[in-house]
This record gives C-alpha cells, sequence and structure tokens, in this order.
C-alpha cells in the first residue's frame, strides 16, 4: 500500500497539480491575449477599444465570459446535436492538450517526451476536426461551406509546416523540444566569435525564409486574418460559428485563441530561442528564463495582431497558390539546402 | 504494470467497441468519426508499447490528414440512407461466408503460432533498448540503412499512383477565367496607360 501511494499517488497528484497550474495560468493569459488582440486593432484604427470595465478595460475578457456562459445555449432543430456540441468540446480539449509537452523554462514543462515536437505537429492538426464537425453538424449552408473551405486550407497548410519543421530539426538533431531550445545556445554568433550576442546564436538568422514561412503558415493554420477564410464575415456570415452562441461559441473563440498562443510559442521555441536571454551578459541573464519565454512570445502575438490590423483578407485561390505552389516548392528546397550544407561543412548533429 | 494493464484494457475496449461502431453506425460520417476514434486509441495503445513514434506518425497521418480527407468526401456525398440499406439482407450471406473464411484462416495461420524463446538472439538486427537509441534514430537507422531500397521503391510506387490520380483526373477548362499572377507583376504605368489627347468633336 506505501508502495503504491509512493509510486502513483503522490507523482499522480503532483502531475495532476501542474497540469492545473499550467491550465489557469493559460486561461488568465489567453483573457488578456484576447483583450490585447482588440486593443492593438483599436489602436491601428484610432479607436480606444474595450475601457469600460476594469481600469483601462483590463476585466473586459471576465465580463464577456460571465455573459457568454450566462446566455442560453441554442441548438438548432435540424441539426446533428451530439456533433453540434461535440464540435466546440474537441477545438478546446486539443488546443489545451498540446501544451502538455510546450517547455516555457527550462525543466518547466509537465511532459518532456522524445517526440515533442512531432506531438505538437499531431495534436495542432487535429484543431480541424472541430471546425469540421461544428460546419456538418450545423445543417446549413454557410457553416458547410466554411467547414470544407477550412479543411483544405489547414491541411494544405500543415504541409509546409511540417517542411519548416523539418529544417530545424535538422540543425537540431533531435524532436525534444527541450534539445531544440537548448540547441540554439550555440550558432552563427559563437562561430563568428561573439558568443555573449546570442540573439544572434537562434534559429530565426540562418533559417530566416523559413521563419517567414513558419509564421505565414501559422497564420493561416489558426485561421487568423488574412486567411480567416473559414468565417469570412462578407462572404459566409461567421462560417462555421453562424449556428453557435452562448457557452459553444465561447469555446471555439477559446480554442482559437489556445491555438494561437500555441503558434507563438511554437515560433519562439523553434526561432527565437525558447526562453534564453537575447544578450549573455549580466542584467539579462538574471531575469528568469519563463519571462523572456513570455516576453517573445508575447512579440510573435503582436505581429499576429498586426497583421489582422492592416493586411486585406485574400481570396482563397490566392490563398490555395500560395500554399502549394510557393510555400512548399520553397520549403522543399530549403530543407535539400540545408540538409546539404549540415552535410558538407560537417556541421551535422 | 496494474495501470498499464488498466489502460491496455481500456484503449483495447474503446478500440473494439469503436471499430465495431465503423460498420455498425446508420450514418457513415458517425462512421468516419468512430474510425478516428480507433485509431487515436491504437496510437495510445502504441504508446504503451513504448512505440512513441509510431503512435505520433498514426496520429499526423492517419487522423491528421487521410481522415480529414474521408470526412471532407463523406460528408459531401449525398447518401439516401433507405436505399444504403435495401441489400443487406441480400449481402448479409456473401459478407458471412467471406467473414467466416478469414476467421478460419487466421485461426489456422495463428493457432499454431508461438515466440521462440530464443527469439531476441535470432533476430536479423538486434532491437536496440529504449536507453541505447529513440524509437526514431532505431527506425531511422534500419530503414536508410538495410531497407533503403524496399523503402525507395515504396516511395516510387506511390509517386506514380500520385501522378497516376493527377493525369486522370485534371482537366484544364477554357472557359474559366484564371488569374495570371506573373502578368500582373510585370504589368506597369508604360504599358498598361496610353494618354490620348481627344480633338473635341473628332473622338477617337
Amino acid at each position: 500500500m506505501n508502495d503504491f501511494v509512493a509510486n502513483w499517488l503522490i507523482p499522480g497528484a503532483i502531475m495532476v497539480g501542474q497540469s492545473l497550474l499550467l491550465l489557469v495560468v493559460l486561461l488568465v493569459v489567453i483573457a488578456y491575449v484576447l483583450l490585447a488582440d482588440r486593443k492593438i486593432w483599436a489602436a491601428v484604427q484610432m479607436r480606444r477599444g474595450p475601457n469600460v470595465v476594469g481600469p483601462f478595460g483590463l476585466l473586459q475578457s471576465f465580463a464577456d465570459l460571465l455573459k457568454f456562459v450566462f446566455k442560453e445555449p441554442i441548438i438548432p432543430s435540424g441539426s446533428n446535436k451530439v456533433i453540434f456540441l461535440l464540435g466546440p468540446l474537441v477545438t478546446v480539449t486539443v488546443a489545451l492538450a498540446a501544451w502538455a509537452v510546450v517547455p516555457v523554462a527550462d525543466g518547466w514543462v509537465i511532459s518532456d517526451i522524445n517526440v515533442g515536437i512531432l506531438y505538437l505537429l499531431a495534436v495542432s492538426s487535429l484543431g480541424v476536426y472541430g471546425i469540421i464537425m461544428g460546419g456538418w453538424a450545423s445543417n446549413s449552408k454557410y457553416p458547410f461551406l466554411s467547414a470544407l473551405r477550412s479543411a483544405a486550407q489547414m491541411v494544405s497548410y500543415e504541409v509546409s509546416i511540417g517542411f519548416v519543421i523539418v529544417t530545424v530539426l535538422l540543425c537540431v538533431g533531435s524532436l525534444n523540444l527541450t534539445d531544440i531550445v537548448m540547441a540554439q545556445q550555440s550558432g552563427l554568433a559563437t562561430k563568428l566569435g561573439m558568443p555573449s550576442i546570442s540573439f544572434l546564436n537562434w534559429y530565426w538568422l540562418p533559417l530566416f525564409p523559413m521563419f517567414v514561412v513558419f509564421f505565414i503558415s501559422a497564420l493561416a493554420e489558426t485561421n487568423r486574418p488574412p486567411f480567416d477564410l473559414a468565417e469570412a464575415e462578407s462572404e459566409l456570415v461567421a462560417g462555421f460559428m453562424v449556428e453557435y452562441g452562448s457557452t459553444p461559441y465561447m469555446m471555439y473563440m477559446l480554442g482559437e485563441y489556445v491555438s494561437i498562443a500555441l503558434m507563438c510559442s511554437m515560433t519562439t521555441i523553434l526561432f527565437m530561442g525558447g526562453w534564453l536571454p537575447p544578450l549573455d551578459i549580466a542584467p539579462f541573464t538574471w531575469v528568469p528564463g519563463v519571462v523572456w519565454f513570455i516576453l517573445k512570445s508575447s512579440l510573435v502575438f503582436f505581429m499576429f495582431a498586426m497583421v489582422k490590423a492592416f493586411v486585406p483578407r485574400y481570396r482563397y485561390d490566392q490563398l490555395m497558390r500560395l500554399g502549394w505552389k510557393v510555400f512548399l516548392p520553397m520549403s522543399l528546397f530549403y530543407v535539400v539546402l540545408v540538409a546539404g550544407v549540415l552535410q558538407f561543412a560537417g556541421w551535422a548533429p | 504494470m496494474i495501470l498499464q494493464s488498466v489502460f491496455f484494457y481500456l484503449f483495447s475496449a474503446v478500440l473494439l467497441v469503436s471499430a465495431l461502431m465503423v460498420i455498425g453506425a446508420r450514418n457513415p460520417v458517425h462512421s468516419v468519426l468512430f474510425l478516428i476514434l480507433a485509431f487515436f486509441n491504437a496510437a495510445a495503445l502504441f504508446v504503451l508499447l513504448g512505440a512513441e513514434f509510431l503512435a505520433m506518425l498514426l496520429v499526423v497521418v492517419y487522423v491528421g490528414a487521410v481522415a480529414v480527407l474521408f470526412l471532407f468526401i463523406v460528408m459531401m456525398l449525398d447518401v439516401d440512407f433507405v436505399e444504403l440499406r435495401a441489400g443487406f439482407l441480400t449481402y448479409m450471406p456473401v459478407g458471412l461466408v467471406v467473414g467466416v473464411v478469414l476467421l478460419a484462416e487466421l485461426l489456422i495461420a495463428l493457432g499454431g503460432w508461438a515466440l521462440s524463446p530464443d527469439l531476441a538472439a535470432n533476430l536479423g538486427e538486434p532491437m536496440p533498448t529504449l536507453a541505447e537509441a529513440s524509437n526514431i534514430e532505431a527506425i531511422g537507422a534500419l530503414l536508410y540503412t538495410k531497407y533503403v531500397f524496399y523503402f525507395q521503391t515504396a516511395a516510387l510506387i506511390l509517386f506514380v499512383a500520385m501522378i497516376g490520380a493527377i493525369v486522370l483526373t485534371l482537366h484544364h477548362r477554357r472557359d474559366v477565367q484564371r488569374q495570371n499572377i506573373e502578368r500582373q507583376v510585370a504589368r506597369n504605368a508604360e504599358n498598361s496607360i496610353e494618354i490620348v489627347n481627344v480633338e473635341p468633336g473628332n473622338g477617337i
């Protein structure tokens, strides 16, 4: 019995505690990410944005949460009820499950598995099911068209995301996310003899084209503007979410923003050195790693928000052309190029 | 070990039930969703075996890509459920015969099958333990050295199949206006704007 407590109960309780802590912190962060998105968008358009609830509107997201939860959920009579409710649940669950392997600082990760990046790719590719299920189960034309569009869109951009990840993995030699960050401790700056300028070590510089491809593919993968064709309000009303209201709608929104935050932190881990300080000298190295991680992810999110504010929406054929005819050949070529350079220069890990 | 057994039975039970529901569900979309559930539980069983790479591959390839396309196609089908079930009784005997033959073959083939006790020593490629090499390294080392020709042959066959599918389905429609990106980018003010000084009363 003591054995059982020591071997299963206590580690199990610790894991549950860690997961709950991550979940709570993540949801609070998402509330502010949502607010930041609206504030940045408003600032670009010279509006004030939400500014009524709390000081500077800081509690707006929580007010929205209460309002969504207390509204009556309406299920259309012609819909497939089980799948209609399963759609938002799948979206949220899958988006949150991905965070199990994300290291926010050295050792601060719930599950440090060997195939971390593959797990992220697998789980983020499942987000499309929530949209397809919701769109189909609504039994209505606009949601269905939107579901078809977004299924094709997300599958297309996953291909280039996969190849971008392969280029990074070629440089790292491991699929573990902690190893990916640690491999960025030495790189271009170390080769140039300036090891303290560590932000030049990160992969965004040598793999810059892939950094751009990854950023744009991340926008398409999360259905963010300018690729928000799944919910293009000028043509599809609100896309797959037309028939949704109250809590199910909120779960779609939550899932969307959680996966946006995931894409921001994935960009940080793959290309911007994760929790490593930008300069390897005294005042910067005193700051805890998690602060750098959050700062870098926020920077990436700021770029996401700015793109939303000033890039017009793509047409669907343009989106497909970009994914299949531009990004796919480009990332394939870069995989071959990086592999060749690593092999002939003898830098392969 | 108790925990592993509990999870093994849980995942296997869900896998079997969802596999049955794939053929049992009335609605084809439900069938595909049950198929996805079955894939997931198979992946979980791979994780229990310590084959985490295969598990992730199963999720990425089958759940993330193949099943999405399945669902895509099935959702667009205009299926008449009554018509679909009309031939059930006529086809059932044939289906039963095929099923019984398969079951008998499996029983004959696997009935007398047992792992030889010195199997590990007789393996063509001794498997490195998990401590020495991770899943990916072990599979990669084997696939890209010893079995590289088989691997490339398989890839070539898939490639030919892909080109065949594209050739069979590609139709160039001439009546559709298409965007020519190169021509749009190459346009400039000199070759697209002409300034004409029109004399009054003469027209162009």
